[in-house]
């Protein structure tokens, strides 16, 4: 049987979990080291939804977010993007700067702080999963957007829609005091380099 | 009125008085079509430009090829008319940028000219069209009258 994303098992759930959870540790360790405070995390939630509920998660297509995006390099090639809901990236910037302040916009040096944020977090989880499965893998300089949920996540799910019809992201939460910053983390490798991985967690055999 | 929401890589087709809408359009490319002489529209959220490159295929709703003939059906069956019916369509936006040159994010400039190219092959003709850019779209088709509403966050509103 051909593995995809429409028909994952659970053991090949566990092992996303695990990624998870490792991954969401060192970006939670990373980023206490950065704003040099304690920062709590949950058990992260491994998803797998359809295209059209994907949207509902963050608050509805048209609700602002902000999405950092990635190119994934080396022996695994593909995007990883960071979504945050606007919320949560205020958050997340009050905590760099140590300030408190309750605008939507973001100017540009909150923006190249939020871009920075990002790439520790991401890089946090390719760290782990090249760890996980032996594999050499770089991420790219991020590109920013904030936007419509809709049209930000029509990235990753127009990706994912070239191998199924489900999206997988793996959601985090972190807090520092009382401040909370919910981030979800698409994890989309390309056709080929999905099976690699699947290959070397030994959830499928090589074929052939 | 009655307001039907069309999801991502879905369609749906509806008689007037009543509104389609899809909302958040990133790279995909919302197709409106509508017959004003019996009030029919139809609306198509597609995500990617051709069926034939991608091994799974089974949501015809997903591609410019196969969606727009599926949708054109569906509102030959609410009665409209092939010759009558006309086409508005908005997306196509490459939300995020990198210097090195990358297929898949030009992805919204390649839906836009599938979605032409099928248009023209049965002779469906343009009326008008919002695409390209790098921010989202929400849109809004009346069946009356064909008119499609384009609203952005940061970019505006409009009618074409």
């Amino acid at each position: 049987m051909k593995v995809s994303i429409d028909n994952l098992n659970s053991m090949l759930l566990d092992v996303l979990k695990e990624l998870g959870n490792i991954g969401a540790g060192n970006a939670a360790t990373a980023l206490a080291k950065m704003i040099n405070k304690k920062v709590d995390m949950k058990v992260p939630k491994i998803k797998i939804l359809d295209f059209k509920d994907v949207p509902d998660i963050l608050g509805g297509e048209e609700k602002p977010v902000v999405g950092i995006y990635f190119q994934m390099n080396g022996d695994i090639k593909g995007n990883i993007m960071l979504v945050l809901d606007v919320g949560s990236a205020r958050n997340l910037v009050d905590i760099m700067f140590n300030t408190r302040t309750n605008r939507e916009k973001f100017d540009e040096m909150e923006l190249s702080a939020l871009s920075e944020v990002g790439n520790i977090l991401s890089a946090s989880y390719v760290n782990s999963l090249s760890t996980l499965i032996n594999l050499d893998l770089k991420i790219s300089v991020p590109s920013i957007s904030i936007d419509m949920a809709g049209a930000i996540l029509s990235v990753p799910a127009v990706q994912f829609g070239q191998v199924g019809d489900k999206v997988l992201f793996i959601e985090t939460e972190f807090q520092e005091d009382e401040k909370q910053v919910l981030g979800d983390l698409f994890l989309i490798p390309n056709m080929e380099s999905f099976e690699t991985i699947l290959k070397q967690l030994g959830v499928i055999e090589n074929e052939g | 009125m009655k307001v039907k929401k069309i999801g991502m890589a879905d369609l749906g087709a509806l008689k007037a008085p009543g509104i389609l809408t899809t909302l958040g359009l990133g790279s995909c490319v919302g197709i409106a079509l509508y017959d004003t002489v019996n009030q029919i529209a139809g609306l198509a959220h597609i995500m990617l430009p051709s069926s034939k490159e991608i091994r799974n295929n089974k949501n015809k709703a997903k591609f410019a090829d196969t969606a727009i003939d599926i949708l054109v059906d569906e509102m030959i069956k609410l009665g409209a008319k092939k010759n009558n019916i006309r086409a508005k369509i908005a997306g196509g936006s490459q939300m995020f940028s990198f210097n090195i040159k990358n297929d898949i994010l030009k992805i919204g400039e390649r839906n836009v000219e599938a979605t032409k190219k099928k248009l023209r092959d049965l002779n469906i003709e343009i009326v008008a069209e919002d695409t390209g850019g790098n921010y989202g779209r929400t849109i809004e088709l009346d069946a009356k009258d064909g008119s499609l509403c384009v609203k952005t966050i940061g970019h505006g509103s409009k009618v074409i």
